[in-house]
């Protein structure tokens, strides 16, 4: 205390002392959450400058790797677009796996649902190559076992049924070619039809006598009566009623997504699918006209 | 420079330093703690008193040095936290009263304050200030809810400065005559 003046010799050793009792203090206190309080102040009174220090440091680090230490840039963004590119093909590529998964899991389950009728999954390879025709390929043939006349579902609903079967492939007529048809009825009034293909992506139901209600929205499914589809698979829904004579002009909407068909299930058998008697109150032809033929296939074959 | 008592002269004031006799203050200081740690035990009013408070206000009144003041209210401040319960952590009365004893030497270096109505008024002020210092360490430091001021510390105030009177003639007796 040589330096100081004399008279504030005692201000000083006033603080000294106070300072040295609150130190006293704080090494005695403990805090609950905190500990003792002089870590509290030690650490209250160095934080500040450790935050300013970090974030000081930061900013001229930030400011050294953004404007000056630039030279990796041009290569980093180059190799990042590159990544870029290959990460959104690996995600499209597990996109339509999941898809593909969604699909398969849907075909398995029908599968499950439907274990008397023998049925193989096939993938969809190719369509026609003319816009006439309404047909697809599959990538199983013969020596999986599919036949000729086999009918070809999704789990939404029919597909259309096989015209010709060769060792690896098939080719399958679909249910909105012109030429096709499939035995139905409509669900709820169980009035039956045939319901063939226009050539258009909606079918028409083309044997409702006048006098029958049909309702816009209502559910077509397979009768069975063709003996190729068992009974109640969905055909449809009725979108559209015209009146005539002496048929109502019905047409029906496909079930299943005749456009976008990726995986099928063909039903591997030529017997006739057991049918239970019943007796329909009113029952429209269950065969189409006499003598047409699709595709050589019968759509409809009593 | 007399033997006994020596003359200060500030601001054209005629102050003297009193010297007590060898040991005087360091008795005078324990028996104040020795009273204030025990008597209470026998009769509980006895607490509203802060006999080593008194004690440190005397003796920085009457050596009026600062620096000798507050080490003394120190001591006694520390002595007292040490003979206080576990509530109270060492340096909670020795700060208090390390001021009291600065701020009493300090005003007894200016002052007259051998009036029994100086010494009363400047008693009152202490115990509070006191007081205060102790709310605001118990405050800042112990995150303590302490009162600043309240109607006991009041009367409290108001009893030590009484007792200060008395004391204080008693304690002149231990003067180098």
């Amino acid at each position: 205390m040589a330096g100081i003046p004399s008279r504030h010799k005692s201000l000083v050793l006033l603080a000294g002392v106070i300072i040295l009792q609150v130190v006293l203090l704080a090494v005695q206190i403990k805090r609950d959450s905190q500990g003792r309080l002089l870590r509290v102040w030690t650490v209250s009174a160095v934080s500040p400058f450790q935050r300013a220090g970090a974030k000081g440091i930061g900013n001229i680090r930030d400011t050294w790797s953004h404007y000056f230490a630039l030279q990796n840039t041009s290569r980093d963004n180059e190799q990042l677009r590159r990544q870029n590119d290959e990460l959104k093909m690996q995600v499209n590529q597990l996109q339509s796996k999941a898809a593909e998964a969604d699909r398969l899991s849907a075909l398995l389950n029908f599968r499950q649902g439907q274990r008397s009728v023998p049925m193989l999954a096939a993938r969809v390879i190719g369509t026609s190559a003319d816009t006439a025709s309404q047909t697809v390929y599959l990538d199983r043939g013969e020596r999986d076992g599919i036949r000729r006349n086999m009918g070809v579902i999704t789990p939404d609903g029919v597909v259309g049924k096989v015209i010709e079967s060769y060792r690896d492939t098939a080719q399958v007529l679909l249910l909105t070619d012109k030429d096709s048809g499939v035995g139905a009825m409509l669900a709820d009034s169980r009035i039956q039809s045939p319901v063939g293909g226009t050539g258009e992506p909606l079918l028409s139901m083309k044997y409702i006598p006048t006098d029958d209600t049909v309702n816009v929205g209502e559910h077509v499914v397979t009768s069975g009566m063709d003996r190729i589809f068992p009974r109640d698979l969905p055909v449809g829904v009725v979108t559209e009623i015209k009146t005539g004579r002496p048929f109502q002009h019905v047409r029906v909407r496909p079930a299943a997504n005749l456009q976008r068909l990726e995986e099928v299930i063909v039903l591997l058998t030529l017997h006739p699918l057991e049918q239970k008697k019943e007796a329909p109150a009113a029952v429209a032809p269950t065969a189409e006209t006499p003598g047409k033929r699709v595709g050589g296939t019968a759509a409809v074959n009593p | 420079m007399m033997n006994d008592a020596f003359d200060l002269r500030l601001a054209e004031t005629h102050i003297e330093v009193h010297k007590f006799r060898s040991g005087a203050i360091v008795a005078a200081a324990v028996l104040s703690l020795m009273l204030q740690a025990f008597v209470p035990v026998y009769f509980p009013k006895f607490a509203v008193l802060d006999l080593p408070l008194l004690v440190t206000i005397y003796f920085g009144l009457s050596r009026r040095n600062p620096s000798t003041g507050l080490l003394l209210g120190m001591v006694i401040g520390l002595l007292q936290d040490s003979l206080s319960g576990p509530t109270v952590p060492l340096g909670l009365y020795g700060i208090a009263k390390t001021i009291i004893g600065y701020l009493a030497s300090s005003i007894g270096a200016r002052l007259d304050t051998e009036h029994p109505a100086a010494r009363f008024a400047l008693t009152m002020m202490f115990f509070v200030v006191h007081q205060g210092f102790i709310a605001l360490t118990r405050r800042l430091l112990l995150a303590e809810p302490e009162p600043w001021f309240t109607l006991r510390l009041a009367i409290a105030a108001a009893v030590n400065a009484v007792v200060a009177v008395v004391l204080f003639t008693l304690l002149d007796r231990l003067r180098r005559s």
